[in-house]
């Protein structure tokens, strides 16, 4: 009997790669996953954060994919390298601030790195000519082989017979005429597939794997490299952009106001690293300043925050600041109308 | 039998899994880790990624905001 191949895939949690992987496990091969987390994928974190979707904790959608096909997967960290690839990716931005062709790279880079440290032959991926406007174009396919260094050890069962033949095709690793040859914007050949093979209940997401293709999380992370005036973030910068109002009403700080009991506790969490608020003679969220405020700014934060909580039509309210070294003083303010608080501080 | 303990307190999923993954490299079949988060995702995401690498779950509770899930590394 000729020996077993191996192939490692990368499962974003999506239905194509989910399928990509189906499709190469039917023909013999033995399959595992690799999920890439950059920090800024849509699994996880904000149903954790949010008190209404704590109620109902949702699946990891790579792991659910991994337990219906039966394969093990191998989650990766790479926050760090990422920066590099979301700072100064050399194809550009997508609509929004999704680098997907530099990203794609930079994941089947990883990947190769990924098979040869562990014995595995080649790599597969859920790819669809035509599919995603900037990084799935049929002139795209080819840049991503060569410039992550993968070369014709990267297949994509769904598309491949629309593409050049690889290695695994060529040394009968996998058949090609079992591949496909999807192409186009369409679900339809993947939805048909889908059922062919029995999946159910898998994951539609609408815009693409991360918020990173989402107009208003790319509009704060914008914002922060503008009054920030250097091109970078922290792991903790990603997450506080997922949750909260954020108010810019100087460039020298924003404020971040929790919108409920979840947001505020998950705030908390932040007290050590940034200038908290919180009305202490009403109820109301909690606040953390991002920035350098002044004295003056505090009180103009403070306004801000006294309108969101129940001392909203009170006078003067009580706001307690707290400095990241847990130095306390009371402020009062008058809160802010709605009128007051102008449409462009929103971020 | 031995036991470690990961603190995954404040990490949001997936780090959470992806720390108890890179700890269970290190050990040995039949080892115990103990893992205690505050994402409640946790109680979902470790089960599964424990039933797909083959480790068994002894323990999960939930007790003071805190979760926390015992495995014994397979084989
Ligand atoms: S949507 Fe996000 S994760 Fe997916 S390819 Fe684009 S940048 Fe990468």
């Amino acid at each position: 009997m000729s020996e077993q191949r191996k192939a490692a895939a990368l499962i974003s949690g999506g239905l194509d790669s989910m399928l990509a992987a189906k499709v190469i496990i039917e023909q013999g091969v033995h399959v595992e996953g690799i999920n890439f987390f950059t920090g800024f994928c849509v699994e996880g974190h904000t149903h954790a954060i949010r008190e209404r979707d704590r109620a109902k904790p949702k699946r990891n959608n790579s792991l659910w994919v991994a337990e219906q096909l039966g394969i093990k997967l191998h989650i990766v960290d790479v926050i760090e390298e990422y920066k590099d690839v979301l700072i100064n990716p050399k194809h550009g931005y997508g609509s929004n601030m999704n680098p997907c062709l530099d990203c794609k790279i930079f994941m089947v880079n990883k990947a190769k790195q990924w098979i040869q440290e562990n014995g595995f032959d080649f790599i597969i991926t859920g790819e669809v000519i035509g599919q995603r406007p900037m990084s799935q174009r049929k002139q795209t396919m080819p840049i991503i082989a060569r410039e992550s260094g993968a070369d014709d050890l990267l297949l994509r069962p769904l598309c491949a017979r629309n593409l050049p033949e690889t290695l695994p095709e060529r040394e009968g690793w996998v058949d090609r005429a079992k591949l496909f040859g999807f192409s186009g914007r369409s679900r339809k050949p993947q939805m048909e597939l889908a059922q062919q093979f029995g999946f159910v209940d898998y994951a539609q997401p609408a815009g693409g794997c991360c918020f990173l293709t989402d107009e208003s999380y790319s509009a704060k992370l914008v914002d922060l490299w503008q009054n920030r005036g250097t091109k970078d973030y922290e792991l903790d910068d990603v997450m506080l952009l997922k949750v909260g109002r954020h108010i810019r009403p100087k460039s020298n700080f924003k404020v971040i106001v929790a919108r409920e009991e979840g947001e505020s506790r998950f705030l908390e969490g932040y007290k050590k690293e940034f200038t908290s608020l919180i009305s202490s003679s009403h109820s109301g969220p909690l606040a953390l300043i991002d920035g350098e405020p002044t004295d003056e700014d505090l009180a103009l934060a403070g306004r801000i925050i006294a309108r969101y909580g129940q001392g909203r039509d009170a006078e003067q309210v009580d706001i307690l600041v707290r400095s990241q070294k847990g130095l306390e003083q009371t402020i009062q303010v008058a809160p802010f109308a709605p009128e007051q608080i102008a449409e462009e501080w929103f971020v | 039998m031995s036991r470690e303990t990961l603190n995954a307190r404040r990490l949001l999923c997936p780090l959470p899994v992806i720390r108890t993954q890179d700890r269970v490299k290190r050990m040995v079949a039949g080892e115990q880790l103990e893992v205690i988060c505050t994402d409640p995702g946790v109680m979902q995401d470790i089960p599964a990624w424990c039933r797909i690498n083959g480790h068994a779950i002894l323990e999960t509770k939930a007790e003071d905001g805190e979760y926390i899930i015992v495995l014994e590394v397979g084989e």
